[in-house]
């Protein structure tokens, strides 16, 4: 089915080295237990349940409020003027309007319109990193010096369904630019895609659908792995050539699982394992983690990222952190500050917030 | 014996599990071509195909027609012209027994020379609903079904009733699924090889009161096929050793279950079950394994009552006790059974053959059961509103 792979073919490499200038998360306060779902429709049990609680969006909070948080964090760290941004792309599958970007209204409050590409992102869970990629070639290609990348979600699960205790909120964004700036270096991605209909939602459907178990092998594991292996190889490296790894993460088991896999240990996993205490933030998911390395790396530092989008594919990230990470650090909330600001709310609150009481 | 014994003259198999990425008919087609090539390539003239789902998860009917058209078997001569006999046999979870059946009695009678019988399942085809309302089309519908009683729901009443009668405790049938699992662990065919424990199967998530999740085996995805062929037709160079069907019964009951007298007497079991020890001159004692019909734990208990291995309401004890396991008095489920094996719906009788056949012809590895000889085989539609049961015998080393 496929052809041997070579880095010179396979691997996406921009013309000059690129590398993330800026980062920043956000993640809202509201925090939903898993048990209290299960309260309502599980029978109160107790054992089994995917992660222990997570992130809710507050009545005032979207993708739009919620990508103007991270990026401004992202500026915050990069310290550049947004007049200099070339393109402001946001990824995500809940944008607020159907038709109207995301993107514009983030731009705009940035300071970076008018000469800027601006457009909002779907592919299920990996439009955050889909648009990482597109900035990385922007940037590569030297038509622009900085390009920002983001990838948020205020999921939605439909009530009793098995991704009701996950669908969380929050997400995390990028400023893209030369390598020589950058307080990480995006050395390659690699891309895996195929037609893999394991999670949908229709034109005018409410929630998502999804297969079930498909889900599982055919769809997240077959992805990730093979956009992990396939990096890898091309990158002539293996597990232990990195300190850090974070894959997307729908629940605990699965990125637990895949780094297992490709032979990466809980200890490389653990600070961007983020899914038990905020869930799965979808187009987030993998890139929340990635800051919550950031947070915690040290100069010369090697991550490996792998997301997933449902539909289906992964993209796979080769990167290594510089000398000038540790002065932009402190200069916006690191990720856990964000998970620690935590309100305990209860199902009906929840379904409150989340607009599950129909009103008319 | 005698020259018009019904040899099983080839098997095929694929492992049980959930076969996202292959279609029914190339599950199928591969079992197929591995049963003709292990009969060392002879050429049906008849094909019975076990299936219950199809038309409703795969929306295919005629699945003879189309097994024998995908499966290069059209032709009936050299003079390619359509021929060959194929049709598909449906009766719930006995599908596969029954199409055994067919091909047994085509033989036998000397109308067919070489039939292949292929059980298929596909359940991967559609999700949850529609899947439980397809499975429940196996009760009586507009009695049972239209209630909402789906087939493990009517299992769990059953469950709950019997252990009721006869002071089972909780965990009581928990011998049948880790006899199951145990086996299945030494067959690479199956779904789960993975043996578990008691503590395991304390703690499950229960699926329908009193049963959980390892008193339910998985639907899932399976093909299996059998070549039979009298004894006299079997090519020369034949190295397998001999195994005849000896004998085969079929037979039903009420369809739902509120119209049985005793809901907890599988009638039907007893009855197939006491027609192939007649019929073969054998006694019950004499069986090396039994596969019964484990679709759910508490069936596998009561099909052990019904077919006389042990008395109504200690069929459990059985299992208790290692009297099923592979060194017990009658082995049970001996490559895994539904539970371990997995359960592929319609295919469950003709997976029963030919894991029979694999005991009977010592190719069961770390699961043989040393010098087996007779083997019954059982598989039930509903709660044994059918139940076919063929009686298995090695007549040479």
């Amino acid at each position: 089915m496929t052809t041997p792979l070579s880095s010179s073919t396979t691997l996406l490499k921009p013309s000059r080295p690129v590398g993330i200038i800026g980062y920043g998360a956000y993640v809202p306060r509201y925090r939903l237990p898993a048990k209290e779902v299960a309260r309502i429709w599980s029978g109160g049990k107790t054992s089994g349940l995917p992660i222990k609680e997570k992130a809710v969006p507050g009545l005032d909070e979207d993708v739009v409020s919620m990508s103007l948080e991270a990026v401004r964090n992202a500026m915050q760290r990069a310290g550049i003027d947004p007049a200099e941004i070339r393109a402001v792309w946001i990824g995500s599958e809940s944008h607020p309007y159907a038709v109207k970007p995301t993107s514009t209204i983030v731009a705009e409050a940035i300071g970076a319109t008018p000469h800027v590409q601006a457009a909002d992102m779907e592919f299920a869970c990996k439009a955050g990193t889909e648009a990482m990629v597109m900035a990385m070639g922007l940037v590569g290609s030297g038509m622009a010096r900085y390009a920002i990348a983001a990838g948020l979600d205020t999921a939605q699960g439909k009530p009793g369904d098995a991704l009701e205790y996950t669908a969380a909120a929050g997400g995390a964004a990028f400023v893209i630019g030369p390598a020589e700036e950058s307080l990480a270096t995006l050395n390659a991605s690699y891309s895996f895609v195929t037609d893999t209909p394991d999670f949908w939602r229709r034109e005018y459907q409410k929630y998502p659908e999804h297969g079930q178990r498909f889900t599982g092998e055919p769809a997240y594991f077959k992805h990730t792995s093979e956009a992990g292996k396939a990096m890898l190889e091309a990158s002539g490296t293996t597990a232990k050539d990195y300190e850090w790894a974070v894959f997307h993460q729908p629940n605990t088991k699965f990125p637990q699982r895949v780094a297992s896999l490709l032979g990466f240990t809980p200890e490389q996993t653990a600070p961007g394992l983020l899914s038990p205490v905020i869930g799965n933030t979808y187009a987030g998911a993998a890139i929340i983690g990635l800051t919550a390395i950031l947070d915690v790396a040290k100069p010369g530092d090697r991550i490996l990222m792998v997301s997933f989008g449902s539909g289906a594919g992964s993209d796979a990230f080769d990167i290594t952190v510089t000398d000038k990470l540790p002065e932009r650090r402190d200069k916006a909330p690191s990720t856990q500050e964000y998970i620690a600001r935590r309100t305990e709310i209860d199902y009906a609150t929840y379904a409150r917030l989340r607009g599950k009481i129909a009103m008319k | 014996m005698s020259m018009t014994d019904v040899i099983i003259a080839g098997i095929g198999q694929t492992p049980v599990g959930e076969h996202w990425e292959v279609s029914l008919r190339s599950l199928a087609v591969k079992v197929m071509r591995s049963a003709i090539q292990d009969a060392g390539g002879l050429h049906p003239q008849a094909l019975y195909v076990g299936n219950i789902l199809a038309a409703a998860l795969s929306r295919q009917a005629q699945l003879g027609t189309l097994l024998a058209d995908f499966g290069g078997l059209r032709f009936d001569d050299k003079e390619h012209r359509a021929g060959i006999e194929a049709e598909t046999i449906e009766a719930g979870g006995a599908s596969g027994g029954a199409a055994l059946r067919q091909g047994y009695l085509a033989v036998l009678s000397g109308y067919v020379d070489v039939a292949l019988v292929v059980g298929v399942e596909k359940f991967t085809d559609m999700l949850g609903p529609d899947v439980e309302a397809a499975i429940a089309t196996a009760t009586d519908s507009d009695f049972e079904a239209v209630q909402g009683l789906t087939p493990t729901a009517q299992a769990a009443l059953l469950a709950r009733r019997y252990m009721h009668e006869f002071n089972v405790p909780a965990d009581g049938l928990a011998g049948f699924p880790l006899t199951a699992h145990a086996n299945a662990a030494g067959n690479k065919n199956a779904m789960y090889r993975k043996a578990i424990t008691l503590e395991a199967y304390q703690k499950a998530e229960v699926v329908s009161d009193p049963l959980n999740m390892f008193d339910v085996a998985p639907n899932a995805d399976g093909a299996a096929a059998l070549v039979l062929t009298r004894r006299e037709l079997l090519l020369k160079d034949f190295s397998h050793p001999l195994v005849r069907i000896a004998a085969s019964a079929s037979a039903s009951d009420t369809l739902g279950l509120h119209n049985r007298l005793d809901p907890l007497w599988f009638a039907a079991v007893q009855v197939s079950v006491e027609q192939v020890l007649r019929k073969a001159g054998v006694e019950r004692e004499q069986m090396d394994l039994f596969e019964y019909h484990d679709a759910y734990s508490i069936y596998a208990a009561l099909c052990l009552e019904a077919a006389g291995f042990a008395p109504a309401g200690q069929g459990w004890k059985l299992a208790a006790h290692g009297s099923i396991a592979l060194t017990g008095q009658i082995p049970c489920a001996t490559l895994g059974g539904s539970k371990g094996r997995g359960n592929p719906g319609g295919a469950t009788g003709v997976y029963q053959a030919v894991e029979a056949a694999v005991q009977l012809q010592g190719r069961a590895g770390s699961n043989q059961i040393p010098g087996a000889k007779l083997a019954l085989i059982q598989c039930l539609g509903g709660p044994a509103s059918t139940a076919v049961t063929h009686l298995l015998e090695r007549i040479s080393d």
